[in-house]
C-alpha cells in the first residue's frame, strides 16, 4: 500500500467540486482511500484520522488545496493525483471558456450588478458570517447557506437585518423560494398565493411541493434556518417573515413550518397572530404544542402533507370537510395497500428500516410511525433511550437520517451522492428480519440530477438479493419534488415503480404505509 | 424606510459567493447572478485577521 500527496498553493475550489473529484477518483481500480481538500485545520484532522496526512501536509492553510491518495502501489497513487488534477482544470477552464467576468470581491459584484437585491452566501462558516454582514450593510437581502457560525453572530446579522428591512435567511438555511426563483436546495413550484416562513429545509421543500403538486401556488417561501426559533436567536426572522407576508399583497394564505421552537418563541409567534396577522394561517410544528397557534387563531396540521393540503384547500376555494374526505379516502388506500403487502412475507420479517437524506422527513417519519408502531431506534432518534450503539448498524424498526454528521464527513450530502444509501440498502436487504424499506427522494436544484438512475438498479439488486432468500421487501419511496423540477418527479416515480418500489404521496403517506404493514406482522413495540 | 416585503415587488437579481452549483441554477431559471470569485485572504488566522480589521480601521 502507498500514500502520496501533493500541495497547490493558492488553488481555491468549492467544497461540492472537491468532493466531487474525490469521488471519482475514489472509484478508480486500486484506489483504497483519496482526499482532495483545502488545507484547512478541519481538514487535515480528518487526513490524520483517515491515515492519510503526508508532512508536506502539516503547515498548509486554508488556501492551499491538498490532494492525498492511498492505492494499492505507487503507480495508482500518481494515476489518481493526475485523474484528480484533470478534473479541477476542467471544472476551472468551463468557468474560463464562457468567458464570464467573476468580481474579485462582493464590492466588485455590486458594482457590475448595481441592481442586485440577494446575497447568498456558502461560503465556511468562519467566514460567511462576516460577508453576510458586509451585504447587509450594503443594503443587501442575505441567504446564509453556511453553517458553524456562531450564534451571536446570527443574532447580530438578524437584529441589524430587522432594524433596516432585511431579509437574513440562516445560517444553515438550505432552501428558499423568492419571487419564484429556487435558491438553493429548492423544488421549481407553481407561483400562487401561499407564502411560507419555515425554519426547516426538507419541511419547507415538502410543504411547497404537496402545495404545487394540488394545483395550488407559493408566493413567496422564506427560510430562517433551525436556530431561529430557539429562545436564544428568539424567532427574530420568522416573526419578520411572517410580517413580510402579512404585507405582501400577492399572499392570501400563510403555512408555517418548523420543528417544536422554544416556548417562548412559540407565544410571541401566537401573539403575532392574534394581533396582527389577518390572513389565514395553517402551522405545522412537527412533534410541537399544537394548542398554542390554535389559540392564536392558526390551523395546526399534524403532518407537513396535511399543511400543503390546507393552504392548497384555502388557495383553491375547498372547504375544510373536502380537504377531511380527502384525506379519509387517502388513508384508506393506505391501509388497503398495507394489507395486501403484509401477505407476502415470512414469518421472521417484521421491521422497517428507514433510509433518509432529509433530517426533518426522518424527523416527521418517527413521529408518525411512534403512533403506530411505537418508538424506532435510530441515529437521531425522538427518544434519547432508542439511540442505535453503532449508527452503522440497524436494529428492530430503524430509521436512520444519513445526513448526520457521522455518516457525511468529507463526502456530499446523502441527497447529492447516494452511493452511502446505496450500499446501506444492499446491507439491509440481507437481514432475514427486515420486511419494508423504506426511502426519501428529494427533488430539485442542488439534490442528485438522476436520482431513479441511481435508485432502480440498487433496487432491483436489493429485491433479487431477498428473493434468493425466500423473502420479498417491500420498498416503500416519497419524492419530495415536482413534476417542473429538473429531475421531473413523474419520471422518477416511474423508475422507482419500474424496480418495484410502491410510491406514495407524501413522506407522512410513506411512513404510515410502512408502518402499518410492521404492525400487520407483529413488529410494533 | 425599507421593508422586506419590498423585495417582493422588484426582480430578484443575485450575487453569489461559494458553491457556484448555486448560480448555475438560478442560470437556469433565468435569474440575473453573478459568482463572486472568492478566496480565503492571506489573513486566514483569527490572530492576525483581528490586527488587520483594526490597523484597517474596520473592526
Amino acid at each position: 500500500m502507498a500514500v502520496k500527496g501533493i500541495l497547490k498553493e493558492g488553488e481555491y475550489y468549492d467544497s461540492v467540486t472537491l468532493m466531487l473529484v474525490a469521488r471519482d477518483v475514489l472509484a478508480m481500480e486500486g484506489v483504497e482511500d483519496a482526499a482532495v481538500v483545502m488545507g484547512t485545520e478541519q481538514n487535515k484532522s480528518i487526513l490524520e484520522t483517515s491515515g492519510i496526512l503526508l508532512d508536506m501536509f502539516k503547515d498548509a492553510i486554508d488556501s492551499d488545496l491538498l490532494i492525498a491518495v492511498k492505492a494499492k502501489d505507487e503507480a495508482t497513487c500518481n494515476a489518481a493525483i493526475e485523474k484528480a488534477k484533470e478534473l479541477l482544470t476542467s471544472r476551472r477552464s468551463k468557468a474560463q471558456e464562457t468567458g464570464e467576468y467573476m468580481p474579485k470581491s462582493l464590492e466588485g459584484a455590486v458594482d457590475f450588478l448595481p441592481d442586485a437585491n440577494m446575497v447568498i452566501i456558502s461560503l465556511a462558516g468562519k467566514y460567511a458570517g462576516d460577508e453576510a454582514m458586509k451585504a447587509l450593510k450594503k443594503g443587501l437581502h442575505v441567504m446564509l447557506f453556511s453553517d458553524n457560525i456562531p450564534v451571536e453572530k446570527e443574532i447580530e446579522l438578524k437584529k441589524y437585518g430587522k432594524e433596516h428591512g432585511l431579509l437574513v435567511m440562516g445560517p444553515d438555511c438550505g432552501t428558499a423560494i423568492i419571487n419564484g426563483a429556487p435558491l438553493c436546495f429548492a423544488n421549481v413550484v407553481n407561483r400562487g398565493d401561499i407564502g411560507i416562513v419555515a425554519a426547516s429545509g426538507t419541511g419547507l421543500q415538502e410543504v411547497s411541493a404537496v402545495i404545487s403538486n394540488e394545483g395550488a401556488g407559493v408566493s413567496q417561501a422564506i427560510g430562517t434556518g433551525g436556530r431561529d426559533v430557539k429562545k436564544d436567536v428568539g424567532g427574530i426572522m420568522f416573526i419578520e417573515g411572517i410580517k413580510a407576508l402579512e404585507e405582501d399583497p400577492e399572499t392570501k394564505y400563510i403555512a408555517l413550518v418548523s420543528k417544536p421552537p422554544h416556548p417562548e418563541v412559540l407565544e410571541k409567534v401566537a401573539a403575532l397572530i392574534k394581533i396582527e396577522i389577518k390572513k389565514p394561517v395553517v402551522a405545522i410544528l412537527l412533534g410541537g404544542d399544537p394548542k398554542v397557534v390554535e389559540g392564536a387563531g392558526a390551523i395546526p396540521a399534524n403532518t407537513l402533507e396535511e399543511a400543503g393540503l390546507i393552504a392548497a384547500s384555502f388557495s383553491k376555494g375547498k372547504s375544510m370537510d373536502e380537504f377531511k374526505k380527502l384525506l379519509e379516502e387517502r388513508e384508506k388506500e393506505l391501509l388497503n395497500l398495507a394489507e395486501k403487502e403484509s401477505k407476502n412475507k415470512t414469518a421472521a420479517q417484521k421491521f422497517v428500516r428507514g433510509l433518509y437524506t432529509g433530517g426533518t422527513l426522518c424527523d416527521e417519519a418517527m413521529l408518525i410511525s411512534r403512533t403506530i408502531i411505537g418508538e424506532v431506534y435510530g441515529n437521531a432518534p425522538l427518544n434519547p433511550q432508542f439511540k442505535l450503539e453503532d449508527s452503522w448498524r440497524s436494529k428492530e424498526n430503524t430509521f436512520v437520517d444519513l445526513g448526520e454528521d457521522e455518516f457525511t464527513v468529507g463526502r456530499p450530502h446523502p441527497m447529492i451522492d447516494f452511493a452511502l444509501r446505496n450500499k446501506k440498502i444492499l446491507e439491509e436487504a440481507e437481514d432475514k428480519e427486515v420486511a419494508v424499506i423504506l426511502l426519501d427522494v428529494v427533488l430539485g436544484y442542488g439534490s442528485n440530477m438522476n436520482p431513479g438512475d441511481e435508485l432502480n438498479p440498487v433496487i432491483k439488486q436489493a429485491k433479487e438479493t431477498a428473493e434468493k432468500g425466500g423473502r420479498n421487501i417491500t420498498f416503500v419511496c416519497t419524492i419530495t419534488g415536482t413534476d417542473k423540477d429538473p429531475q421531473g418527479r413523474g419520471k422518477v416515480k416511474q423508475q422507482l415503480e419500474d424496480a418495484g418500489a410502491i410510491v406514495v404521496a407524501s413522506n407522512a403517506a410513506a411512513s404510515k404505509l410502512a408502518s402499518y404493514i410492521v404492525k400487520n406482522l407483529g413488529g410494533a413495540k | 424606510m425599507r421593508k422586506i416585503s419590498d423585495l417582493f415587488k422588484q426582480e430578484l437579481q443575485a450575487i453569489n459567493i461559494g458553491l457556484v452549483s448555486f448560480k448555475e441554477s438560478l442560470e437556469d431559471v433565468e435569474v440575473k447572478v453573478i459568482q463572486v470569485d472568492w478566496r480565503p485572504s492571506a489573513a486566514t488566522d483569527d490572530e492576525t485577521r483581528d490586527a488587520l480589521q483594526k490597523l484597517l480601521g474596520t473592526k
